[in-house]
């Protein structure tokens, strides 16, 4: 039993991250009033991608390409460490959680030095932005579990988020939207969605995840975009969690209902994406620093 | 007055002989136009000529005084290599002083920023080496100092659009400066129109910049009507109009849209793609093209609108305009976008009128000029577009100038198709008359067009000299990016729109 339930989660892991970005680009598009792509149209570009060559610039060294691969290893990583719905994660122990932001900061540090390897200004501006907001985005995400650990007494992601999920909401409700609400802007930020990032424009200068990768082509670009993919739906589980933490007994049903969710989750990102327009670069650290104040607050209500 | 008495005084689209321009010294020159421009005068041309035979170069200088609605032009000979530089006590011939030292071998002395316009070779052919420089190779301004750094942008750019190279220096995310390199388009055209006009002419003037085709066309047609003393009929003059206006509408539509996307607000940006979309095929309905090439030609216009394809286009034109409200109210609706528009990309009324900014990035900094309303010519003569305004001078109050232009030019448009004047819809040219200057000014979607003919003993062309409104507007857009964030260009850029070929040539 353990291990088919093992065998789901790394599946779902590889294989829906791409089927989110096609549920975000067809709610767009319906906004728009347009067609959009296909659903699957994220499958078929990595398809591609893994299928070309890549060209690599002479004044780069071992750090420009290595910078995908660490980028993708520690999202699959990250993925092992959360728990889908009210599911065990693959693996758990006492502390996980610090690994699990780390390994995001470290597929961070590899991207943002395999930009600076190239040496292009654009992509040194990029990588200043991205450090930038990604150390305001990290107190928010700590809060948040600080918040989630208080409640379970743990300090391990399975334990946080598996058993005292569904009751947590009736302890400590108003913490849980508050922390909900800091980690739906961490999605966003770290996941360069509008309004903080605009993952779809061709404008270099206003780029700030998308700029760092510019130089990277082929199955080198398949690795960003897959791993970016993945990254989101790793936070998306995280948050799914605390927002409907559901369970029917019925542990098949669970993966249905965690799958549905997911795909209910980037439909919300599609519709904010639609409705809002970019915020002014200097604003995006203002913002963050109100979703630390938010977490923050979520553990103050703990605490009184 | 005494100054432009000293001037020869001429109307939008009327031809006088060469003769009658006064030739000044330089003092005279000089005060003539610095005193002109002290008076609310926009210098709409500066050029050299080389008088057939000679070894000297004319400068030209046409003043236009929005004021009165008159043009006066003076010229001054200049037959040393150097004369003294206009543009310290008169930024408006900036550009035009560099251009003339790149084309004439003029050095104007004591220019604060002498450098190549186009990067072209000499126009005088037994002066020099007469080689043309290497593209993009010259000294950019630079800032020094610790954590300043200067990102180069171009000349080839992440969108299919066309190249320009552009350099920022920056502190952090602030911009300090932006100095903006072009002349990747230059074709020579206007040394190709010499001797004309030939077969090959119009189509020159329909490109000169794509998007303004019948800007452009029309600015050409009226100085070559005017050199052939003809008489355009009142029905062709009307669907001139109606072409120009719907150009102004598509273009302006889709710059809503365009903007919009640089933001990332999605709903305005595809929703106004597709109208820009629609009133090209309207203007399809009126000539076959979407960019209304071939429509209009010397002497008229080639395409007779009948009365059902005038019902159709009166229909056409009432539903996008719905469609156009929704869209743009989507827009004006949504804080975001707001928040991004507002305060950004600010140029003052002071720097637009010392500049000589043009066009919908002018009326934006609340100055009132439209060459449809300050020198009317065809059918504006008849009916009159107010000008539209706006005073902040941002993104937002180009965008709002847009806005406000497109639903005039649909007034417009309305109004002329419901009571469409009778007759014929062209007239035979004739010749051109020998020696004659013409100045030719029309407000196309980005600023005023200027043109300017000058006509040999023969009646063939002299000197053609175009200006497009992107030759004012550039530095407009490197100044309104001054302590900015480097994040913001795109948007600043978007919200002034401007031709790099109708800079280039």
């Amino acid at each position: 039993m353990l291990i088919s339930q093992i065998i789901v989660h790394v599946v779902l892991l590889l294989v829906m991250p791409p089927l989110l970005l096609g549920v975000i680009g067809k709610t767009k598009a319906l906004f728009g009033g347009r067609v959009g792509p296909p659903l699957f149209q994220a499958f078929f570009d990595l398809i591609k991608l893994f299928q070309k060559g890549s060209v690599i610039s002479s004044t780069t060294t071992w750090v420009f390409r290595a910078g995908p691969v660490v980028g993708l290893a520690t999202a699959i990583l990250a993925g092992l460490f959360i728990p889908f719905g009210g599911h065990a994660s693959p693996v758990s122990f006492s502390g996980d959680l610090i690994l699990f932001a780390y390994l995001f900061a470290l597929g961070r540090f590899f991207t943002a030095s395999a930009a600076l390897d190239t040496g292009s200004a654009f992509e040194g501006m990029g990588a200043a932005r991205e450090v930038t907001f990604s150390c305001l985005a990290e107190p928010a995400l700590f809060f948040g579990f600080l918040v989630l650990a208080k409640l379970s007494g743990s300090l391990s992601l399975t334990a946080m988020l598996d058993g005292p999920m569904p009751n947590s909401w009736g302890a400590a409700g108003a913490s849980l939207v508050l922390v909900a609400a800091s980690l739906f802007i961490v999605l966003l930020v770290e996941n360069s969605r509008i309004p903080f990032d605009d993952p779809n424009t061709h404008l270099e200068l206003t780029m700030i995840h998308e700029v760092m990768v510019l130089d990277h082509s082929g199955p080198a670009l398949g690795m960003i975009l897959y791993g970016a993919a993945m990254k989101l739906f790793v936070m998306c589980a995280l948050l799914l969690r605390i927002v409907a933490p559901f369970d029917s007994g019925n542990i098949w049903v669970d993966w249905g209902i965690f799958a549905v969710g997911m795909l209910a989750l980037a439909m919300v990102i599609g519709v904010v994406e639609s409705i809002m327009a970019r915020f002014k670069l200097t604003f995006v650290p203002t913002f963050l620093v109100a979703a630390c104040l938010l977490s923050a607050f979520g553990i103050i209500l703990l605490l009184r | 007055m005494s100054e432009t008495l000293r001037m020869l005084t001429l109307h939008n689209g009327g031809a006088r002989p060469v003769q009658e321009v006064p030739t000044l010294d330089w003092q005279q020159f000089r005060s003539v136009i610095l005193n002109s421009v002290a008076s609310g005068a926009h210098v709409a041309a500066m050029f050299g000529h080389v008088p057939d035979g000679k070894d000297c170069v004319e400068i030209f200088a046409v003043l236009a005084d929005r004021e009165s609605g008159q043009i006066h032009v003076a010229k001054s000979t200049i037959s040393e290599n150097a004369y003294p530089s206009l543009t310290i006590d008169c930024p408006q011939v900036h550009l035009f002083e560099r251009e003339i030292a790149e084309q004439y071998e003029l050095l104007p002395e004591g220019h604060p920023w002498l450098k190549p316009v186009r990067f072209v070779k000499s126009h005088r052919s037994n002066h020099g080496t007469s080689k043309r420089p290497l593209i993009g190779v010259t000294d950019f301004y630079r800032v020094e100092g610790e954590e300043v750094h200067e990102v180069a942008v171009g000349p080839v750019h992440a969108g299919v659009i066309e190249p320009g190279h552009f350099r920022f220096q920056c502190h952090g995310e602030q911009v300090f400066h932006l100095e903006i390199s072009l002349g990747y388009q230059h074709r020579g055209v206007e040394s190709k129109l010499m001797g004309g006009p030939n077969k090959r002419t119009i189509h020159y003037m329909e490109t000169l910049s794509g998007d303004a085709t019948v800007g452009h066309t029309t600015a050409y047609c009226q100085s070559i009507e005017a050199l052939a003393g003809c008489k355009v009929p009142a029905r062709a003059q009307v669907l001139r109009g109606v072409a120009l206006e719907l150009e102004r509408l598509a273009n302006h539509t889709g710059d809503l849209g365009a903007l919009s996307g640089d933001v990332g607000f999605l709903p305005t940006a595809s929703y106004c793609g597709r109208l820009r979309g629609d009133f090209l095929n309207m203007t399809a309905l009126l000539c076959g093209s979407r960019l209304g090439r071939a429509l209009v030609r010397p002497g008229g216009i080639v395409y007779d609108l009948d009365e059902s394809r005038a019902k159709e286009l009166l229909n056409r034109l009432e539903t996008t305009m719905r469609d156009v409200t929704n869209a743009v109210d989507l827009l004006w609706n949504s804080s975001s976008t707001m928040s991004r528009f507002e305060e950004t990309g600010k140029l003052s009324l002071e720097t637009c009128e010392q500049l000589g900014i043009v066009g919908p990035a002018a009326r934006a900094c609340g100055l009132e000029c439209d060459v449809r309303n300050d020198f009317p010519a065809g059918i504006f003569r008849m009916s009159h577009i107010p000008v539209s305004t706006a005073v902040t001078g941002d993104v937002f109050a180009r965008a709002y100038v847009r806005w406000l232009e497109i639903q005039r030019s649909a007034d417009f448009v309305r109004e002329q198709l419901q009571a469409l004047v009778g007759g014929t819809i062209k007239t035979t040219l004739g010749e051109l008359a020998g020696e004659k200057i013409v100045v030719s000014l029309v407000e196309g979607w980005r600023g005023q067009i200027c043109h300017v003919a000058m006509t040999d003993p023969r009646g063939h062309i002299a000197r053609y000299k175009v200006v497009d409104p992107s030759f004012y507007n550039w530095m407009g857009l490197a100044l309104a990016m001054r302590n900015q964030q480097i994040s913001d260009f795109p948007l600043c850029n978007k919200s002034f729109n401007l031709s790099y070929c109708g800079h280039d040539l």
